[in-house]
């Protein structure tokens, strides 16, 4: 299976972008004919890395060689040229374009006189699927594929021009547990054509079933290669977060309350499907789940801001009205969606106005906001949040992304909710400002807030929530408590080995 | 062959060739001088600068883009095209030809290199130019205008004279349709035109020219406004300063009517130019109807309305539909297999496998 020479090698490669040191000392062998897994926390460099590979960053120092020679770096299309292919996790097709098309788009097969010869490319588009081991109608249409079969498509457009380097990131991290299946299979196929394959994925079962090799990196350097043979998972855990995991989680006890949210039966079509679940005073209840289990989409119908198709939703006893997000407002609901920079900020505009925006017409007299009455309400909330900046005028963009979080929560805190809805919490936030936000939300339930948080942080929903409830395609798959709750019964649900998962899973 | 008869009924040119063959049916019914020797002449006359018109600017729709200032450049190349052939002796057809398509592949490159090199939107940059052409046109004519009798008879009875019962205006565009529709369809390039308009970073990322196929389909827009001066210049026996004034949402609305997905990524030459035929053979039937001119201009608006609609309506029902059935199959699945006790469970170190986090 291993070749004296390596068909990649990278060492001692370096990246920084801006002041953040993304690359210090990462080193990778590939051979050919080997599955290499690449395995690392969020922020350890694997991205950088394989963007290195791809073509769209370059290196500030070490050296990237394949097949002997100097790779040459910054060009996605040279990368391209020099056999590298980039399996991203939400592939981008053309919706528009046959599947066949997009497999050979640019380089479609001509006839004599030049013109696309479209019987021909489809018969090697669809001997491409046959291969790959899958039943792809070459003619359809890229629109409305899942993702699963999206992927297959690049992997199928990587094979038609033999690469010889194939990435994959993190392509099983939006499968079901079959669809992963086919993928290992493909892996392996590809494999033994003799590629090298690079694997990325945070499930480390998958690793060990597929994988020859791998390699951890920790704070962009790489910390360990090792054949997967003679390893076993603790080790792999050890080596990837190098610290023990510590108390992270300050949790505030609490006594629950009365049902504030009561949700039953809810369902979109495509999306999700009869979800039931309550939410009480003081309490801290986690959605967890693979992205795309349907955990936002649930919480943003529930807030209104999507329709549903059937269920109720009832706030405090009283229905909630669907697609009506004002009224949720009204009703005390406030939700802080995922993505603070589009949906949650206005970035140029000041903490203060940012913090005043929800409750505006609370502030003005006769229709005239009053600033003054706007700073007031700011201090107060950046004392309480312990918000770092540089005076309630300076604009929200020039603050760092857990003081942004911290403005979006002072913003909705404002309102007085009964019910907070918060979509990734901490998602790129700094693991220091983390334990704050941690804390700030614990502390709020302690004072009869209810919480429903969506978090795809598997340490972040154990040590907060009160209840976990686990998603899997649009279905609950079970509802955990708090003592029940532990790191496998989560994944186990959430990857559809509910079987595996005993007692705790209550769908 | 079946397979090839059902795409085409399939597809999004039947409905609207369809509806051609209603109005025509409908309105002859009422007045059978509709489709008279004369009336069908007239009909397709009227057709070509529009229909012409709609071939260039498919080109460009594909690519999310979109060309307004299409009726400038109609009116400026009318005008250039005119001036060269006009005089004593006048020059010959070929020569008014040559003069518009340069014409109006020079305007097509400053738009076009305005949209692709400095990234400006399309929608802005063509309603700049719109203005400038026009700014241009009056510039180089001072109110002045070119008469019938200024024209050399070749142009002139280019415009009033046909083949096979076919006008010759309608010829060019017919031409001009078939090589767009064959490039469109069968050149790596014209495929490119596609995939950009229908996911403009991967366009970028497959390494697709996207700058050169824009400059290329602004010039193809550019050349096709620029031979319907020659047309209009020709059918009208002359020009003068308000020559192709408003004519450039027409052409749109012909294309949006064929097909031409305003987003991007769909559509085709042919049925951009079923769209204009089915918008101008709605105007002359309408008149031949004797509806007020107020009425054709609000049915045309409706009919621009209706089939936009139907694209979205047709577009999200396939939508859910998919999201539906990738739903109940990735579930049909799942419950299949009982999921087989994680496909690691032989190999060593299975039973310690824990992972840090669930996601990304």
């Amino acid at each position: 299976m291993v070749d004296a020479e390596p068909l990649v090698r990278v060492r001692g490669a370096a990246k920084a972008f801006g002041g953040v040191q993304a690359l210090r000392d990462a080193s990778l062998e590939l051979f050919a004919g080997e599955v290499h897994a690449l395995l690392g926390e969020n922020g350890a460099g694997k991205s950088t890395l394989l963007k290195v590979l791809a073509g769209v960053h370059r290196t500030d120092a070490g050296e990237v060689t394949i097949g002997g020679g100097p790779f040459e770096q910054g060009s996605t299309r040279r990368s391209r040229e020099q056999g590298v292919a980039v399996i991203y996790q939400e592939p981008s097709l053309f919706p528009d374009l046959s599947l066949a098309e997009n497999v050979f788009i640019g380089r479609q097969p001509v006839t004599g006189r030049g013109a696309v010869d479209w019987a021909r490319m489809r018969q090697e588009a669809a001997a491409l699927f046959g291969q790959l081991g899958v039943d792809l109608d070459p003619d359809r249409p890229a629109r409305g594929l899942s993702i699963a079969d999206q992927q297959i498509v690049e992997i199928a457009k990587a094979l038609s021009t033999d690469a010889r380097v194939i990435v994959m990131d993190e392509p099983t991290a939006a499968l079901s547990a079959s669809e992963s299946e086919r993928l290992l299979d493909v892996a392996r196929r590809l494999r033994d054509g003799g590629a090298a394959v690079v694997f990325v994925s945070h499930r480390l079962d998958e690793v060990f079933a597929l994988c020859d090799r791998l390699t951890v990196m920790r704070d962009g350097a790489t910390v360990r290669t090792s054949t997967v043979e003679g390893t076993d998972a603790g080790e792999v855990v050890r080596w990837m977060v190098g610290r023990e995991l510590t108390d992270l989680f300050p949790k505030t006890e609490t006594t629950t309350g009365d049902v504030v949210l009561r949700v039953r039966g809810l369902t979109t079509d495509g999306v999700f499907d009869d979800v039931s679940f309550d939410v009480r005073a003081g309490e801290i209840v986690a959605f967890a789940g693979l992205v795309g289990s349907g955990r936002s989409e649930v919480v943003r119908a529930v807030f209104g801001i999507d329709r549903y198709d059937s269920g109720s939703v009832e706030v405090l006893g009283a229905p909630l009205p669907p697609a009506d997000p004002r009224a949720a407002l009204a009703r005390g609901v406030a939700l802080v969606p995922e993505d603070r920079r589009q949906q949650g900020l206005f970035m140029p505009a000041s903490i203060a106005r940012n913090t005043a925006v929800v409750v505006l017409s609370r502030l003005a007299r006769r229709g005239v906001v009053r600033e003054r009455a706007e700073r007031e309400l700011a201090a107060h909330w950046a004392q309480r949040l312990q918000l770092r900046h540089g005076g309630l005028d300076q604009p929200v963009e020039r603050l760092s992304g857990g003081n942004q979080q911290k403005v979006v929560l002072a913003k909705w805190l404002a309102t007085d909710p009964r019910l907070l809805v918060v979509d990734e919490p901490t998602r790129g936030i700094d693991v220091g400002t983390k334990a704050e936000v941690h804390r700030l939300l614990s502390e709020q339930a302690g004072r009869g807030l209810a919480v429903l948080m969506v978090s795809s942080e598997l340490p972040e929903v154990l040590g907060m929530a009160d209840r976990v409830l686990v998603m899997r395609e649009g279905r609950l798959m079970a509802t955990l408590d708090r003592d029940e709750a532990t790191q496998e019964r989560v994944m186990l649900a959430a990857t559809g080995q509910a079987s595996v998962a005993g007692e705790g899973s209550a769908a | 062959m079946n397979g090839g008869l059902r795409r085409v009924l399939a597809g999004r040119e039947a409905p609207v060739a369809g509806a051609l063959l209603v109005v025509l049916a409908v309105t002859t019914a009422v007045n059978p001088r509709f489709l008279s020797d004369q009336g069908r002449f007239d009909l397709l006359v009227a057709i070509a600068i529009t229909g012409l018109m709609a071939v260039g600017q498919t080109f460009v729709l594909v690519m999310r883009h979109v060309d307004l200032s299409v009726g400038s450049v109609l009116g400026l190349s009318a005008f250039m095209a005119g001036s060269a052939v006009r005089g004593d002796t006048g020059g010959p057809l070929v020569l008014a030809l040559l003069v518009g398509v340069v014409v109006g592949v020079l305007a097509g490159l400053v738009n076009g290199a305005l949209v692709a090199f400095l990234r400006l939107p399309a929608l802005v940059v063509t309603l700049g130019t719109l203005y400038v052409f026009q700014g241009v046109q009056a510039l180089l004519t001072g109110g002045t205008r070119i008469n019938a009798d200024q024209l050399p008879s070749s142009v002139v009875g280019f415009g009033v004279t046909g083949f096979l019962g076919v006008p010759w205006l309608m010829w060019v565009c017919l031409l001009a349709a078939a090589l767009g529709g064959v490039f469109l369809r069968t050149r790596r390039s014209g495929r490119d035109l596609y995939a950009v308009g229908s996911n403009p970073p991967a366009a970028e990322l497959v390494g697709i020219p996207v700058a050169r196929r824009t400059l290329l389909a602004y010039m193809v827009s550019g050349a096709c406004a620029g031979g319907a001066g020659v047309l209009f210049l020709a059918r009208f026996g002359g020009v003068d300063s308000n020559a192709g004034i408003g004519y450039e949402l027409p052409v749109v609305a012909a294309c949006v009517v064929g097909g031409v997905n305003i987003f991007g990524g769909s559509g085709t030459v042919l049925g951009a130019l079923l769209g204009a035929m089915l918008l101008k053979t709605m105007g002359v039937s309408l008149s031949a109807l004797s509806v007020p001119e107020f009425w054709q201009q609000a049915i045309n608006g409706l009919l621009l309305l209706v089939a936009i609609t139907a694209d979205r309506v047709v577009l999200l029902r396939r939508e859910r539909a998919a999201r539906v059935e990738a739903a109940r199959h990735r579930r049909e699945q799942a419950d299949a297999e009982p999921a087989p006790p994680a496909a690691g469970a032989e190999s060593p170190g299975h039973e310690g496998a824990t992972t840090t986090e669930v996601v990304r």
